[in-house]
């Protein structure tokens, strides 16, 4: 189970977001949306440190941080229980597609390299990459790159797997099969957090929609009711424009 | 004026190559230790370490900032008189000593931007996995970062094997000692420095084409 509690985050004098709570069962699927700039990314990156975080308390399993006094070891602990997709990807440039996926289980987990090999070959065939194993990602397209992305993400064998727009980078010819790959970890119940705007996904996907605005959750629930009976006025404003009026 | 003299030129190179492998072995010394001083200074700078980063910057300042020449014989003819126990360092060393200060004072620098130029993404993405610092130093910002330095690595190192020529100012017979020796005997002066200056071209181009085939190779993964 995921749990942030009074997470707080500011650059300089500036609060991004403050006294963020959120909590997630195993298996369950959240998706985050909101306008840009009201800190969805910023928030996603806090849980893995990727940004460090001003204040709060997070759990990731069975690791449970005061974020103020997080010591290095923590940082690598809570690294290990989360696993993140890029929005640019952010494939190791110098690394095959086969060495992206094999490269935590090599280093940070201390696999064997053959072990982790094939387990790396094993993600590929799932992720449907099997004939790109020694292709290097800039020979790889978009949605090729951010598949092998998820690949990378899938061998961490994380908690919670956190996806920072991991669509909007894209063509839209590439939108499709990354959203799949995407819906069918789902459906194995892979613990998500999903930053998007994919609002067909969140309806598909989501357990819950978590709605941002301004530094703070407005609102959450599923997504049959967050879009169809926005409580919050914002919440709807947000909908209006982004919906089409057909799927409300 | 006089013609030419061949068979004069023909003659010496087989004596001067005798004394290539000196000057090589100056060079590739003196490269090997600058590169090793020179990542050491650029990490110091890029990780900005306390106390150590204001040292590197007034090293790297102070060797780029006076000739090589001048760095020779103060090392040479000035520090053994500081320094007694120096007074055994002979020319070779003391070149190499020069060569390896000077120009990893200039290397740390496009090391350093090197590393600098290293897409962001790249540590961030070795950070979520999990990596430490050092495993993402090792692993991938030094992997890419070689291949953004290695053209204007190979050109310091082309730079170096022209600079060995200095040493002989320090009384090393290596390549251009020699062509110096047998140019005041045989008085050719022009045949003499037109055939070391041939040689010294040679071995460049060598290494230029060394180069391309360097680069193309780290170049692979890159291309689309």
């Amino acid at each position: 189970m995921i749990e942030l509690q009074g997470i707080t985050k500011r650059f300089g004098a500036q609060t991004v977001f403050e006294n963020i709570d959120l909590s997630l069962e195993r298996g369950e699927i959240i998706v985050v949306v909101g306008p840009s700039g009201t800190g969805k990314s910023t928030l996603l990156r806090c849980i893995n440190f990727l940004e460090r975080p001003d204040a709060g308390h997070l759990t990731v399993g069975d690791l449970s941080i005061d974020v103020t006094q997080a010591t290095q070891r923590d940082i690598l602990a809570l690294r290990r229980r989360t696993a993140f997709v890029f929005q640019n990807y952010a494939l190791f440039a110098n690394k095959t597609a086969l060495e992206n996926i094999s490269e935590g289980m090599i280093v940070v987990d201390r696999l064997p390299k053959e072990q982790a090999h094939a387990r790396a070959r094993e993600i590929l065939e799932r992720i449907g990459l099997a004939d790109k194993a020694d292709a290097y990602p800039a020979s790889l397209s978009g949605g090729q790159q951010q598949r092998v992305g998820i690949g990378r993400a899938m061998a961490a064998n994380a908690e919670v797997i956190l996806f920072d727009e991991p669509t909007s980078a894209l063509d839209p010819e590439w939108v499709d099969e990354v959203l799949g790959l995407m819906k069918q970890l789902a459906a194995e119940r892979q613990t998500m957090i999903v930053v998007s705007h994919e609002m067909q996904f969140a309806r598909d996907v989501a357990d819950r929609v978590v709605f941002m605005d301004e530094g703070r959750i407005v609102e959450q629930a599923p997504p049959g009711e967050l879009f169809t009976q926005p409580r919050d006025e914002r919440t709807r404003r947000f909908l209006r424009k982004i919906l089409p009026q057909a799927a409300m | 004026m006089h013609a030419l003299d061949l068979d004069y030129m023909l003659g010496l190179v087989p004596i001067l190559l005798g004394y290539l492998p000196l000057t090589l072995e100056m060079a590739v010394a003196g490269m090997l230790f600058a590169l090793v001083l020179a990542c050491l200074l650029a990490v110091v700078r890029v990780r900005r370490l306390r106390g150590l980063n204001a040292l590197a910057m007034l090293f790297i300042s102070f060797f780029r900032g006076t000739p090589l020449l001048v760095q020779l014989f103060l090392f040479y003819y000035g520090l053994p008189q500081l320094l007694t126990f120096l007074v055994a360092i002979n020319g070779i060393t003391a070149t190499i000593m020069g060569l390896t200060l000077h120009f990893s004072a200039y290397m740390a620098e496009s090391i350093r931007a090197a590393i600098v130029g290293v897409d962001r993404s790249q540590t961030e993405a070795a950070l979520s996995i999990g990596m430490t610092q050092g495993q993402l130093m090792r692993r991938i910002v030094l992997p890419q970062a070689t291949r953004i330095a290695t053209p204007t690595l190979m050109n310091y190192f082309i730079d170096m094997i022209k600079a060995t020529s200095l040493a002989f100012t320090l009384g090393v017979t290596e390549l251009m000692g020699a062509t110096q020796k047998e140019a005041a005997s045989s008085f050719l002066y022009f045949e003499a420095f037109l055939v070391v200056a041939v040689i010294y071209w040679l071995v460049v181009e060598a290494l230029s084409w060394l180069q391309r085939r360097l680069e193309t190779r780290l170049n692979r993964a890159y291309q689309r």
